[in-house]
Protein backbone atom coordinates (compact mmCIF):
# COMPACT_ATOMS: atom_id res chain seq x y z
CA UNK A 1 0.00 0.00 0.00
CA UNK A 2 1.42 3.31 -1.07
CA UNK A 3 -0.63 5.47 1.30
CA UNK A 4 0.20 3.55 4.44
CA UNK A 5 3.08 5.78 5.57
CA UNK A 6 1.33 9.16 5.71
CA UNK A 7 -1.79 7.60 7.22
CA UNK A 8 0.20 6.07 10.02
CA UNK A 9 1.84 9.40 10.76
CA UNK A 10 -1.53 11.15 10.68
CA UNK A 11 -2.94 8.48 12.97
CA UNK A 12 -0.20 9.03 15.54
CA UNK A 13 -0.65 12.79 15.32
CA UNK A 14 -4.43 12.40 15.75
CA UNK A 15 -3.98 10.26 18.82
CA UNK A 16 -1.57 12.75 20.39
CA UNK A 17 -3.99 15.65 19.83
CA UNK A 18 -6.87 13.60 21.22
CA UNK A 19 -4.92 12.67 24.31
CA UNK A 20 -3.92 16.30 24.91
CA UNK A 21 -7.53 17.45 24.56
CA UNK A 22 -8.82 14.69 26.83
CA UNK A 23 -6.14 15.62 29.32
CA UNK A 24 -7.34 19.24 29.21
CA UNK A 25 -10.91 18.13 29.82
CA UNK A 26 -10.10 15.83 32.72
CA UNK A 27 -7.20 17.72 34.31
CA UNK A 28 -9.40 20.34 35.98
CA UNK A 29 -11.73 17.74 37.39
CA UNK A 30 -8.79 15.80 38.69
CA UNK A 31 -7.44 18.86 40.50
CA UNK A 32 -10.92 19.50 41.86
CA UNK A 33 -11.17 15.96 43.16
CA UNK A 34 -7.69 15.94 44.69
CA UNK A 35 -8.16 19.30 46.37
CA UNK A 36 -11.54 18.29 47.73
CA UNK A 37 -9.81 15.48 49.62
CA UNK A 38 -7.21 17.72 51.28
CA UNK A 39 -7.37 19.90 54.36
CA UNK A 40 -7.07 23.68 54.33
CA UNK A 41 -3.59 23.52 55.86
CA UNK A 42 -2.39 21.05 53.19
CA UNK A 43 -3.83 23.21 50.43
CA UNK A 44 -1.90 26.25 51.64
CA UNK A 45 1.38 24.34 51.30
CA UNK A 46 0.97 23.94 47.57
CA UNK A 47 -0.37 21.51 45.05
CA UNK A 48 0.04 17.77 45.32
CA UNK A 49 -0.96 15.28 42.66
CA UNK A 50 -2.08 12.67 45.17
CA UNK A 51 -5.39 12.78 47.03
CA UNK A 52 -5.38 13.45 50.75
CA UNK A 53 -7.45 11.88 53.49
CA UNK A 54 -9.80 14.74 54.36
CA UNK A 55 -12.59 13.76 51.97
CA UNK A 56 -15.14 12.82 54.63
CA UNK A 57 -14.09 15.68 56.86
CA UNK A 58 -14.67 18.22 54.07
CA UNK A 59 -17.94 16.58 53.15
CA UNK A 60 -19.10 16.83 56.76
CA UNK A 61 -18.09 20.50 56.87
CA UNK A 62 -20.10 21.21 53.72
CA UNK A 63 -23.12 19.34 55.06
CA UNK A 64 -23.07 21.25 58.36
CA UNK A 65 -22.52 24.71 56.90
CA UNK A 66 -25.56 26.83 57.66
CA UNK A 67 -24.55 29.83 55.51
CA UNK A 68 -24.27 27.73 52.35
CA UNK A 69 -26.93 25.00 52.65
CA UNK A 70 -25.46 22.93 49.85
CA UNK A 71 -27.50 19.78 50.38
CA UNK A 72 -30.71 21.77 50.73
CA UNK A 73 -29.68 23.41 47.44
CA UNK A 74 -29.15 20.04 45.79
CA UNK A 75 -32.60 18.97 46.97
CA UNK A 76 -34.16 22.16 45.55
CA UNK A 77 -32.28 21.67 42.29
CA UNK A 78 -33.44 18.05 42.11
CA UNK A 79 -37.07 19.11 42.59
CA UNK A 80 -36.88 21.89 40.01
CA UNK A 81 -34.95 19.85 37.42
CA UNK A 82 -37.00 16.69 37.93
CA UNK A 83 -40.34 18.47 37.64
CA UNK A 84 -39.15 20.55 34.68
CA UNK A 85 -37.93 17.46 32.85
CA UNK A 86 -41.20 15.64 33.48
CA UNK A 87 -43.64 18.36 32.44
CA UNK A 88 -41.43 19.64 29.65
CA UNK A 89 -41.16 16.28 27.91
CA UNK A 90 -44.81 15.36 28.51
CA UNK A 91 -46.27 18.58 27.17
CA UNK A 92 -43.77 18.82 24.32
CA UNK A 93 -44.73 15.31 23.25
CA UNK A 94 -48.41 16.24 23.56
CA UNK A 95 -47.93 19.38 21.47
CA UNK A 96 -45.92 17.50 18.87
CA UNK A 97 -48.58 14.80 18.66
CA UNK A 98 -51.34 17.40 18.39
CA UNK A 99 -49.62 19.07 15.47
CA UNK A 100 -48.55 15.82 13.84
CA UNK A 101 -51.66 13.66 14.03
CA UNK A 102 -54.51 16.14 13.59
CA UNK A 103 -55.59 18.45 10.84
CA UNK A 104 -56.98 21.78 11.80
CA UNK A 105 -57.08 25.29 10.47
CA UNK A 106 -54.30 26.86 12.49
CA UNK A 107 -51.97 23.87 12.25
CA UNK A 108 -49.57 25.48 9.81
CA UNK A 109 -49.57 28.81 11.64
CA UNK A 110 -48.94 27.12 14.99
CA UNK A 111 -46.06 25.07 13.60
CA UNK A 112 -44.46 28.03 11.85
CA UNK A 113 -44.78 30.07 15.02
CA UNK A 114 -43.01 27.49 17.17
CA UNK A 115 -40.24 27.13 14.59
CA UNK A 116 -39.80 30.90 14.51
CA UNK A 117 -39.16 31.08 18.26
CA UNK A 118 -37.01 27.93 18.25
CA UNK A 119 -33.79 29.57 19.40
CA UNK A 120 -35.16 32.72 21.03
CA UNK A 121 -33.10 33.53 24.14
CA UNK A 122 -35.18 33.63 27.33
CA UNK A 123 -33.10 36.52 28.64
CA UNK A 124 -34.79 39.10 26.42
CA UNK A 125 -38.08 38.68 28.27
CA UNK A 126 -36.46 38.36 31.70
CA UNK A 127 -37.49 41.82 32.82
CA UNK A 128 -41.18 41.30 32.06
CA UNK A 129 -40.97 37.78 33.45
CA UNK A 130 -39.62 39.06 36.74
CA UNK A 131 -42.44 41.62 37.00
CA UNK A 132 -45.06 39.05 36.05
CA UNK A 133 -43.81 36.57 38.62
CA UNK A 134 -43.82 39.28 41.29
CA UNK A 135 -47.37 40.33 40.39
CA UNK A 136 -48.58 36.75 40.44
CA UNK A 137 -47.16 36.34 43.96
CA UNK A 138 -44.72 33.67 42.81
CA UNK A 139 -41.58 35.68 43.58
CA UNK A 140 -39.14 33.68 45.68
CA UNK A 141 -40.78 30.34 44.96
CA UNK A 142 -39.70 27.37 42.86
CA UNK A 143 -42.85 27.33 40.71
CA UNK A 144 -41.77 29.99 38.15
CA UNK A 145 -38.67 27.89 37.51
CA UNK A 146 -40.79 24.85 36.66
CA UNK A 147 -44.04 25.86 34.96
CA UNK A 148 -42.63 27.83 31.98
CA UNK A 149 -40.84 24.70 30.77
CA UNK A 150 -44.19 23.49 29.39
CA UNK A 151 -43.41 25.64 26.35
CA UNK A 152 -40.01 24.47 25.09
CA UNK A 153 -39.79 24.93 21.33
CA UNK A 154 -36.59 22.96 20.85
CA UNK A 155 -37.90 19.93 22.75
CA UNK A 156 -41.09 20.16 20.73
CA UNK A 157 -39.10 20.17 17.51
CA UNK A 158 -37.17 17.08 18.60
CA UNK A 159 -40.39 15.24 19.48
CA UNK A 160 -41.99 16.28 16.22
CA UNK A 161 -39.06 14.97 14.18
CA UNK A 162 -39.22 11.74 16.13
CA UNK A 163 -42.94 11.31 15.52
CA UNK A 164 -42.44 11.90 11.82
CA UNK A 165 -39.96 9.08 11.64
CA UNK A 166 -41.59 6.55 13.95
CA UNK A 167 -45.35 6.95 14.32
CA UNK A 168 -47.46 5.69 11.41
CA UNK A 169 -50.85 7.42 11.46
CA UNK A 170 -52.49 4.08 10.69
CA UNK A 171 -51.69 3.07 14.25
CA UNK A 172 -53.74 5.98 15.54
CA UNK A 173 -56.57 4.99 13.17
CA UNK A 174 -56.44 1.43 14.45
CA UNK A 175 -56.69 2.64 18.03
CA UNK A 176 -59.72 4.72 17.08
CA UNK A 177 -61.44 1.75 15.49
CA UNK A 178 -60.81 -0.20 18.67
CA UNK A 179 -62.67 2.52 20.53
CA UNK A 180 -59.78 4.18 22.27
CA UNK A 181 -60.36 7.82 23.23
CA UNK A 182 -57.98 10.41 21.77
CA UNK A 183 -56.34 11.27 25.08
CA UNK A 184 -56.03 7.62 26.02
CA UNK A 185 -54.46 6.87 22.63
CA UNK A 186 -51.79 9.44 23.35
CA UNK A 187 -51.03 8.19 26.85
CA UNK A 188 -51.23 4.47 26.17
CA UNK A 189 -49.98 4.11 22.60
CA UNK A 190 -48.12 7.19 21.40
CA UNK A 191 -46.17 7.97 24.57
CA UNK A 192 -44.69 4.44 24.88
CA UNK A 193 -43.59 4.65 21.24
CA UNK A 194 -41.90 7.96 21.97
CA UNK A 195 -40.06 6.60 25.01
CA UNK A 196 -36.55 6.90 23.50
CA UNK A 197 -37.14 10.52 22.48
CA UNK A 198 -38.70 11.34 25.83
CA UNK A 199 -35.74 9.79 27.67
CA UNK A 200 -33.14 11.75 25.70
CA UNK A 201 -34.98 15.04 26.06
CA UNK A 202 -35.69 14.40 29.75
CA UNK A 203 -31.93 14.10 30.33
CA UNK A 204 -31.16 17.29 28.43
CA UNK A 205 -33.94 19.26 30.09
CA UNK A 206 -32.84 17.99 33.48
CA UNK A 207 -29.23 18.99 32.89
CA UNK A 208 -30.22 22.37 31.43
CA UNK A 209 -32.44 23.12 34.38
CA UNK A 210 -29.84 21.88 36.87
CA UNK A 211 -27.24 24.22 35.42
CA UNK A 212 -29.56 27.20 34.88
CA UNK A 213 -28.40 30.29 36.69
CA UNK A 214 -29.78 33.46 35.12
CA UNK A 215 -33.53 33.16 35.82
CA UNK A 216 -33.31 31.42 39.25
CA UNK A 217 -30.87 34.10 40.43
CA UNK A 218 -33.47 36.76 39.60
CA UNK A 219 -36.44 34.95 41.13
CA UNK A 220 -35.09 33.27 44.26
CA UNK A 221 -34.31 35.35 47.32
CA UNK A 222 -34.36 33.24 50.48
CA UNK A 223 -31.57 30.88 51.38
CA UNK A 224 -33.64 27.73 51.86
CA UNK A 225 -35.03 27.97 48.31
CA UNK A 226 -31.75 28.57 46.49
CA UNK A 227 -30.70 26.14 43.81
CA UNK A 228 -27.10 24.97 43.43
CA UNK A 229 -25.89 27.55 40.86
CA UNK A 230 -27.13 30.44 43.03
CA UNK A 231 -25.29 29.00 46.04
CA UNK A 232 -22.12 28.79 43.97
CA UNK A 233 -22.58 32.42 42.95
CA UNK A 234 -23.12 33.47 46.58
CA UNK A 235 -19.97 31.59 47.46
CA UNK A 236 -18.11 33.59 44.82
CA UNK A 237 -19.55 36.83 46.14
CA UNK A 238 -18.63 36.09 49.76
CA UNK A 239 -15.36 37.13 51.33
CA UNK A 240 -13.94 33.85 50.36
CA UNK A 241 -10.27 34.19 51.15
CA UNK A 242 -11.03 33.52 54.82
CA UNK A 243 -12.78 30.26 54.05
CA UNK A 244 -11.62 26.71 54.43
CA UNK A 245 -10.41 26.01 50.88
CA UNK A 246 -10.97 22.27 51.21
CA UNK A 247 -14.61 23.01 51.88
CA UNK A 248 -14.88 25.27 48.84
CA UNK A 249 -13.51 22.57 46.55
CA UNK A 250 -15.89 20.10 48.13
CA UNK A 251 -18.84 22.42 47.48
CA UNK A 252 -17.93 22.68 43.81
CA UNK A 253 -17.50 18.92 43.71
CA UNK A 254 -20.94 18.15 45.15
CA UNK A 255 -22.47 20.68 42.72
CA UNK A 256 -21.20 18.85 39.65
CA UNK A 257 -20.99 15.23 40.79
CA UNK A 258 -24.69 14.36 40.32
CA UNK A 259 -24.53 15.35 36.65
CA UNK A 260 -21.24 13.52 36.10
CA UNK A 261 -22.77 10.35 37.57
CA UNK A 262 -25.84 10.63 35.34
CA UNK A 263 -23.57 11.27 32.39
CA UNK A 264 -21.30 8.29 33.03
CA UNK A 265 -24.32 5.99 33.29
CA UNK A 266 -26.11 7.33 30.22
CA UNK A 267 -23.27 8.72 28.07
CA UNK A 268 -24.14 6.46 25.14
CA UNK A 269 -27.67 7.79 24.86
CA UNK A 270 -26.67 11.37 25.59
CA UNK A 271 -24.06 11.47 22.84
CA UNK A 272 -26.43 9.81 20.38
CA UNK A 273 -29.07 12.35 21.40
CA UNK A 274 -26.94 15.42 20.68
CA UNK A 275 -27.27 15.12 16.94
CA UNK A 276 -30.87 13.98 16.74
CA UNK A 277 -33.28 16.78 16.07
CA UNK A 278 -30.47 19.10 15.07
CA UNK A 279 -30.63 20.08 11.46
CA UNK A 280 -32.85 18.20 9.07
CA UNK A 281 -30.70 16.24 6.69
CA UNK B 1 -53.90 14.04 3.59
CA UNK B 2 -55.03 10.75 4.97
CA UNK B 3 -57.62 12.00 7.43
CA UNK B 4 -59.41 14.33 5.01
CA UNK B 5 -62.47 12.24 4.26
CA UNK B 6 -63.28 11.48 7.85
CA UNK B 7 -66.78 11.83 9.24
CA UNK B 8 -65.89 12.59 12.85
CA UNK B 9 -64.08 15.85 13.30
CA UNK B 10 -60.93 15.41 15.34
CA UNK B 11 -59.74 18.99 14.94
CA UNK B 12 -60.80 19.98 18.43
CA UNK B 13 -58.40 17.39 19.86
CA UNK B 14 -55.57 18.94 17.94
CA UNK B 15 -56.38 22.34 19.46
CA UNK B 16 -56.75 20.81 22.90
CA UNK B 17 -53.38 19.06 22.72
CA UNK B 18 -51.43 22.12 21.67
CA UNK B 19 -53.29 24.37 24.12
CA UNK B 20 -50.98 23.94 27.17
CA UNK B 21 -47.93 24.91 25.13
CA UNK B 22 -49.49 28.08 23.80
CA UNK B 23 -51.11 29.09 27.09
CA UNK B 24 -47.79 28.65 28.87
CA UNK B 25 -45.96 30.52 26.12
CA UNK B 26 -48.52 33.33 26.17
CA UNK B 27 -48.32 33.80 29.94
CA UNK B 28 -44.62 33.29 30.56
CA UNK B 29 -43.07 34.63 27.37
CA UNK B 30 -45.50 36.80 25.44
CA UNK B 31 -46.89 38.92 28.29
CA UNK B 32 -43.36 39.48 29.67
CA UNK B 33 -42.19 40.48 26.20
CA UNK B 34 -44.97 43.05 25.79
CA UNK B 35 -44.32 44.33 29.30
CA UNK B 36 -40.60 44.61 28.57
CA UNK B 37 -41.19 46.56 25.37
CA UNK B 38 -43.74 48.83 27.10
CA UNK B 39 -41.45 49.76 29.98
CA UNK B 40 -38.57 50.43 27.65
CA UNK B 41 -40.33 53.72 26.83
CA UNK B 42 -40.70 54.70 30.48
CA UNK B 43 -38.48 56.28 33.05
CA UNK B 44 -38.84 53.70 35.79
CA UNK B 45 -36.17 52.96 38.34
CA UNK B 46 -35.52 52.76 42.02
CA UNK B 47 -32.99 54.91 43.81
CA UNK B 48 -32.66 53.88 47.40
CA UNK B 49 -36.18 53.18 48.63
CA UNK B 50 -37.74 55.82 46.38
CA UNK B 51 -39.37 54.60 43.19
CA UNK B 52 -39.14 56.96 40.23
CA UNK B 53 -41.75 56.70 37.50
CA UNK B 54 -43.12 55.15 35.51
CA UNK B 55 -43.10 58.29 33.36
CA UNK B 56 -43.33 58.08 29.59
CA UNK B 57 -40.13 59.40 28.05
CA UNK B 58 -40.26 57.98 24.53
CA UNK B 59 -36.98 56.79 23.15
CA UNK B 60 -34.80 58.43 25.80
CA UNK B 61 -33.78 55.08 27.32
CA UNK B 62 -32.63 53.80 23.95
CA UNK B 63 -30.62 56.94 23.28
CA UNK B 64 -28.98 57.05 26.69
CA UNK B 65 -28.10 53.36 26.38
CA UNK B 66 -26.27 54.09 23.13
CA UNK B 67 -24.46 56.90 24.92
CA UNK B 68 -23.46 54.59 27.78
CA UNK B 69 -21.12 51.64 27.59
CA UNK B 70 -23.51 49.46 25.59
CA UNK B 71 -21.25 49.30 22.55
CA UNK B 72 -18.24 48.52 24.69
CA UNK B 73 -20.10 45.60 26.27
CA UNK B 74 -21.27 44.41 22.86
CA UNK B 75 -17.63 44.50 21.78
CA UNK B 76 -16.57 42.55 24.88
CA UNK B 77 -19.23 39.92 24.23
CA UNK B 78 -18.04 39.55 20.66
CA UNK B 79 -14.36 39.30 21.62
CA UNK B 80 -15.08 36.70 24.31
CA UNK B 81 -17.20 34.72 21.87
CA UNK B 82 -14.54 34.80 19.12
CA UNK B 83 -11.72 33.73 21.48
CA UNK B 84 -13.75 30.63 22.31
CA UNK B 85 -15.34 29.97 18.94
CA UNK B 86 -12.36 29.97 16.58
CA UNK B 87 -10.36 27.21 18.33
CA UNK B 88 -13.64 25.41 18.97
CA UNK B 89 -14.66 25.15 15.33
CA UNK B 90 -11.13 24.40 14.07
CA UNK B 91 -10.58 21.60 16.60
CA UNK B 92 -14.10 20.28 16.12
CA UNK B 93 -13.64 20.05 12.34
CA UNK B 94 -10.31 18.31 12.75
CA UNK B 95 -11.61 15.81 15.31
CA UNK B 96 -14.79 15.11 13.37
CA UNK B 97 -12.75 14.41 10.24
CA UNK B 98 -10.43 12.07 12.18
CA UNK B 99 -13.20 10.19 13.94
CA UNK B 100 -14.92 9.48 10.65
CA UNK B 101 -11.78 8.53 8.75
CA UNK B 102 -11.57 4.74 9.06
CA UNK B 103 -8.01 4.66 7.72
CA UNK B 104 -6.69 6.45 10.80
CA UNK B 105 -7.91 3.60 13.04
CA UNK B 106 -8.53 5.83 16.05
CA UNK B 107 -8.55 3.68 19.17
CA UNK B 108 -11.12 4.25 21.88
CA UNK B 109 -13.35 6.56 19.83
CA UNK B 110 -16.20 6.13 22.29
CA UNK B 111 -13.95 6.99 25.23
CA UNK B 112 -12.70 10.18 23.58
CA UNK B 113 -16.22 11.20 22.63
CA UNK B 114 -17.43 10.71 26.20
CA UNK B 115 -14.52 12.72 27.58
CA UNK B 116 -14.69 15.67 25.18
CA UNK B 117 -18.45 16.00 25.61
CA UNK B 118 -18.23 15.93 29.43
CA UNK B 119 -17.49 19.66 30.02
CA UNK B 120 -20.62 20.59 28.06
CA UNK B 121 -22.85 19.18 30.81
CA UNK B 122 -20.98 20.68 33.74
CA UNK B 123 -22.71 23.52 35.50
CA UNK B 124 -21.15 26.63 33.97
CA UNK B 125 -21.27 28.52 37.23
CA UNK B 126 -19.51 25.74 39.15
CA UNK B 127 -16.96 25.42 36.34
CA UNK B 128 -16.29 29.16 36.50
CA UNK B 129 -15.97 29.01 40.28
CA UNK B 130 -13.50 26.14 39.87
CA UNK B 131 -11.44 28.17 37.40
CA UNK B 132 -11.54 31.15 39.70
CA UNK B 133 -10.09 29.19 42.62
CA UNK B 134 -7.59 27.33 40.45
CA UNK B 135 -6.24 30.40 38.68
CA UNK B 136 -6.17 32.66 41.74
CA UNK B 137 -2.73 33.88 42.80
CA UNK B 138 -2.35 31.18 45.46
CA UNK B 139 -4.28 28.53 43.56
CA UNK B 140 -3.04 25.18 42.27
CA UNK B 141 -2.17 26.37 38.74
CA UNK B 142 0.25 28.98 40.01
CA UNK B 143 1.66 26.50 42.49
CA UNK B 144 2.21 23.91 39.73
CA UNK B 145 3.86 26.46 37.43
CA UNK B 146 6.11 27.64 40.22
CA UNK B 147 7.18 24.18 41.35
CA UNK B 148 8.07 23.42 37.73
CA UNK B 149 10.24 26.50 37.75
CA UNK B 150 8.45 28.12 34.80
CA UNK B 151 7.59 31.25 36.73
CA UNK B 152 9.16 32.96 39.72
CA UNK B 153 6.23 35.06 40.91
CA UNK B 154 2.60 33.92 40.95
CA UNK B 155 0.75 35.17 37.85
CA UNK B 156 -2.38 37.22 38.54
CA UNK B 157 -4.43 35.71 35.72
CA UNK B 158 -7.65 37.47 36.71
CA UNK B 159 -5.92 40.81 37.19
CA UNK B 160 -5.12 41.31 33.52
CA UNK B 161 -7.46 41.90 30.61
CA UNK B 162 -5.70 39.30 28.52
CA UNK B 163 -5.75 36.70 31.30
CA UNK B 164 -9.44 37.10 32.14
CA UNK B 165 -10.56 37.09 28.52
CA UNK B 166 -8.39 34.08 27.72
CA UNK B 167 -9.82 32.17 30.67
CA UNK B 168 -13.40 32.90 29.58
CA UNK B 169 -12.47 31.88 26.04
CA UNK B 170 -10.76 28.71 27.26
CA UNK B 171 -13.79 27.71 29.31
CA UNK B 172 -16.17 28.34 26.43
CA UNK B 173 -13.89 26.35 24.17
CA UNK B 174 -13.71 23.43 26.60
CA UNK B 175 -17.44 23.46 27.14
CA UNK B 176 -18.45 23.53 23.48
CA UNK B 177 -15.85 21.85 21.27
CA UNK B 178 -17.12 18.37 22.12
CA UNK B 179 -20.65 19.31 21.21
CA UNK B 180 -19.55 20.80 17.86
CA UNK B 181 -17.39 17.76 17.15
CA UNK B 182 -20.33 15.42 17.56
CA UNK B 183 -22.62 17.62 15.44
CA UNK B 184 -20.06 17.91 12.63
CA UNK B 185 -19.27 14.20 12.83
CA UNK B 186 -22.89 13.38 12.15
CA UNK B 187 -22.80 15.79 9.23
CA UNK B 188 -19.67 14.20 7.74
CA UNK B 189 -21.11 10.72 8.15
CA UNK B 190 -24.17 11.90 6.26
CA UNK B 191 -22.08 12.52 3.12
CA UNK B 192 -22.54 9.77 0.56
CA UNK B 193 -19.56 7.38 0.69
CA UNK B 194 -19.65 7.24 -3.12
CA UNK B 195 -18.19 10.74 -3.29
CA UNK B 196 -15.26 9.76 -1.08
CA UNK B 197 -14.66 6.57 -3.05
CA UNK B 198 -14.68 8.45 -6.33
CA UNK B 199 -12.25 11.02 -4.97
CA UNK B 200 -9.95 8.27 -3.78
CA UNK B 201 -9.91 6.69 -7.24
CA UNK B 202 -9.01 10.08 -8.66
CA UNK B 203 -5.99 10.19 -6.34
CA UNK B 204 -7.25 12.85 -3.96
CA UNK B 205 -5.16 13.15 -0.79
CA UNK B 206 -6.64 13.73 2.66
CA UNK B 207 -6.04 17.48 2.72
CA UNK B 208 -7.62 17.96 -0.70
CA UNK B 209 -10.48 15.72 0.34
CA UNK B 210 -11.09 17.81 3.43
CA UNK B 211 -11.13 21.15 1.63
CA UNK B 212 -12.80 20.18 -1.64
CA UNK B 213 -15.30 17.55 -0.50
CA UNK B 214 -15.96 17.49 3.24
CA UNK B 215 -16.13 21.24 3.84
CA UNK B 216 -18.46 22.12 0.94
CA UNK B 217 -20.68 19.12 1.74
CA UNK B 218 -21.22 20.02 5.39
CA UNK B 219 -21.67 23.75 4.75
CA UNK B 220 -25.32 23.79 5.88
CA UNK B 221 -24.53 22.26 9.27
CA UNK B 222 -21.44 24.41 9.60
CA UNK B 223 -23.59 27.48 9.04
CA UNK B 224 -26.14 26.21 11.53
CA UNK B 225 -23.42 25.63 14.13
CA UNK B 226 -22.12 29.14 13.52
CA UNK B 227 -25.50 30.84 13.93
CA UNK B 228 -26.53 28.87 17.02
CA UNK B 229 -23.11 29.60 18.49
CA UNK B 230 -23.59 33.33 17.85
CA UNK B 231 -26.95 33.15 19.63
CA UNK B 232 -25.25 31.28 22.49
CA UNK B 233 -22.47 33.88 22.55
CA UNK B 234 -25.00 36.69 22.76
CA UNK B 235 -26.41 35.03 25.86
CA UNK B 236 -22.99 34.58 27.47
CA UNK B 237 -23.49 35.15 31.16
CA UNK B 238 -22.72 32.43 33.69
CA UNK B 239 -18.99 32.08 33.05
CA UNK B 240 -17.89 35.75 33.11
CA UNK B 241 -20.46 36.60 35.79
CA UNK B 242 -19.11 34.07 38.28
CA UNK B 243 -15.48 34.43 37.25
CA UNK B 244 -15.50 38.19 37.85
CA UNK B 245 -18.26 38.28 40.48
CA UNK B 246 -20.51 40.28 38.14
CA UNK B 247 -18.02 43.14 37.92
CA UNK B 248 -16.54 42.32 34.52
CA UNK B 249 -13.10 43.05 35.98
CA UNK B 250 -10.58 44.35 35.14
CA UNK B 251 -12.18 47.69 34.29
CA UNK B 252 -15.35 46.08 32.87
CA UNK B 253 -13.42 44.56 29.97
CA UNK B 254 -15.14 41.19 30.43
CA UNK B 255 -18.66 42.58 30.98
CA UNK B 256 -21.09 40.99 28.56
CA UNK B 257 -24.47 42.30 27.40
CA UNK B 258 -26.46 39.90 29.57
CA UNK B 259 -24.32 40.80 32.59
CA UNK B 260 -25.22 44.43 31.87
CA UNK B 261 -28.90 43.45 31.69
CA UNK B 262 -28.57 41.49 34.90
CA UNK B 263 -27.08 44.45 36.76
CA UNK B 264 -29.97 46.68 35.60
CA UNK B 265 -32.47 44.05 36.72
CA UNK B 266 -30.80 43.63 40.08
CA UNK B 267 -30.86 47.37 40.69
CA UNK B 268 -34.49 47.42 39.50
CA UNK B 269 -33.86 49.90 36.71
CA UNK B 270 -36.73 48.55 34.66
CA UNK B 271 -36.73 51.27 31.99
CA UNK B 272 -33.11 50.72 31.00
CA UNK B 273 -33.40 46.96 31.32
CA UNK B 274 -36.41 47.10 28.98
CA UNK B 275 -34.60 49.12 26.34
CA UNK B 276 -31.56 46.84 26.51
CA UNK B 277 -33.83 43.80 26.18
CA UNK B 278 -35.42 45.28 23.08
CA UNK B 279 -32.00 45.77 21.48
CA UNK B 280 -31.15 42.16 22.31
CA UNK B 281 -34.55 41.03 21.06
CA UNK B 282 -34.02 42.67 17.68
CA UNK B 283 -30.59 41.11 17.21
CA UNK B 284 -31.68 37.64 18.32
CA UNK B 285 -34.88 37.98 16.25
CA UNK B 286 -32.76 38.41 13.13
CA UNK B 287 -30.63 35.41 14.09
CA UNK B 288 -33.78 33.37 14.83
CA UNK B 289 -35.05 34.17 11.38
CA UNK B 290 -31.81 32.90 9.86
CA UNK B 291 -32.12 29.64 11.84
CA UNK B 292 -35.77 29.36 10.81
CA UNK B 293 -34.81 29.66 7.16
CA UNK B 294 -32.15 26.98 7.66
CA UNK B 295 -34.35 24.43 9.39
CA UNK B 296 -37.32 24.94 7.06
CA UNK B 297 -35.66 25.31 3.74
CA UNK B 298 -34.08 22.83 1.40
CA UNK B 299 -31.65 25.52 0.35
CA UNK B 300 -30.33 26.36 3.78
CA UNK B 301 -27.28 28.46 3.06
CA UNK B 302 -28.44 29.97 -0.22
CA UNK B 303 -25.94 27.95 -2.20
CA UNK B 304 -28.53 26.72 -4.69
CA UNK B 305 -29.89 30.21 -5.24
CA UNK B 306 -26.36 31.49 -5.77
CA UNK B 307 -25.62 28.71 -8.24
CA UNK B 308 -28.79 29.52 -10.16
CA UNK B 309 -27.90 33.19 -10.27
CA UNK B 310 -24.39 32.45 -11.49
CA UNK B 311 -25.81 30.22 -14.23
CA UNK B 312 -28.16 32.96 -15.36
CA UNK B 313 -25.35 35.46 -15.51
CA UNK B 314 -23.24 33.12 -17.58
CA UNK B 315 -26.05 32.69 -20.04
CA UNK B 316 -26.65 36.41 -20.38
Amino acid sequence: MKSKGPNQLRSIFAHIVLIILSFMCLFFFYILFVNATRSHADLQKGFSALPGSYFLENLKNVANDGTFPMFRGILNSLVVSGCSAAICTYFSALTAYGLYAYNFKCKKVAFTFIMAILVMPTQVTAMGFLRLVTNMGMYDSLLPLIIPSIASPSVFYFMYSYLQSSLPLSLVEAARIDGSGEFKTFNRIVLPIMKPAVAVQAIFTFVGSWNNYFVPALVIQSKDKMTVPILIATLRGADYMNFDMGKIYMMILVAIVPIILVYLLLSKYIIAGVTLGGVKE
Amino acid sequence: MKTKHKKIDYAKWGYLFILPFFVSFFIFSFIPLVDTVRYSFFEYYRSGIKEVGPNFIGLANYISLLGSDLLKYAGNTMILWIIGFIPQIVIALLLAEWFVDARLKIHGTQFFKVVIYLPNLIMASAFAMLFFTMFSTNGPINSILMSMGWIQQPVDFLGSVFGTRSLVGLMNFLMWFGNSTIMLMAAIMGISPDIFEASELDGCNSIQRFFYITLPQIRPILAYTLITSIIGGLQMFDVPQILTNGQGTPDRTSMTLIMFLNSHLKSKNYGMAGALSVYLFIVSGILCFVVYRMTNNDDPDGSKAAAKKAKKQRRA
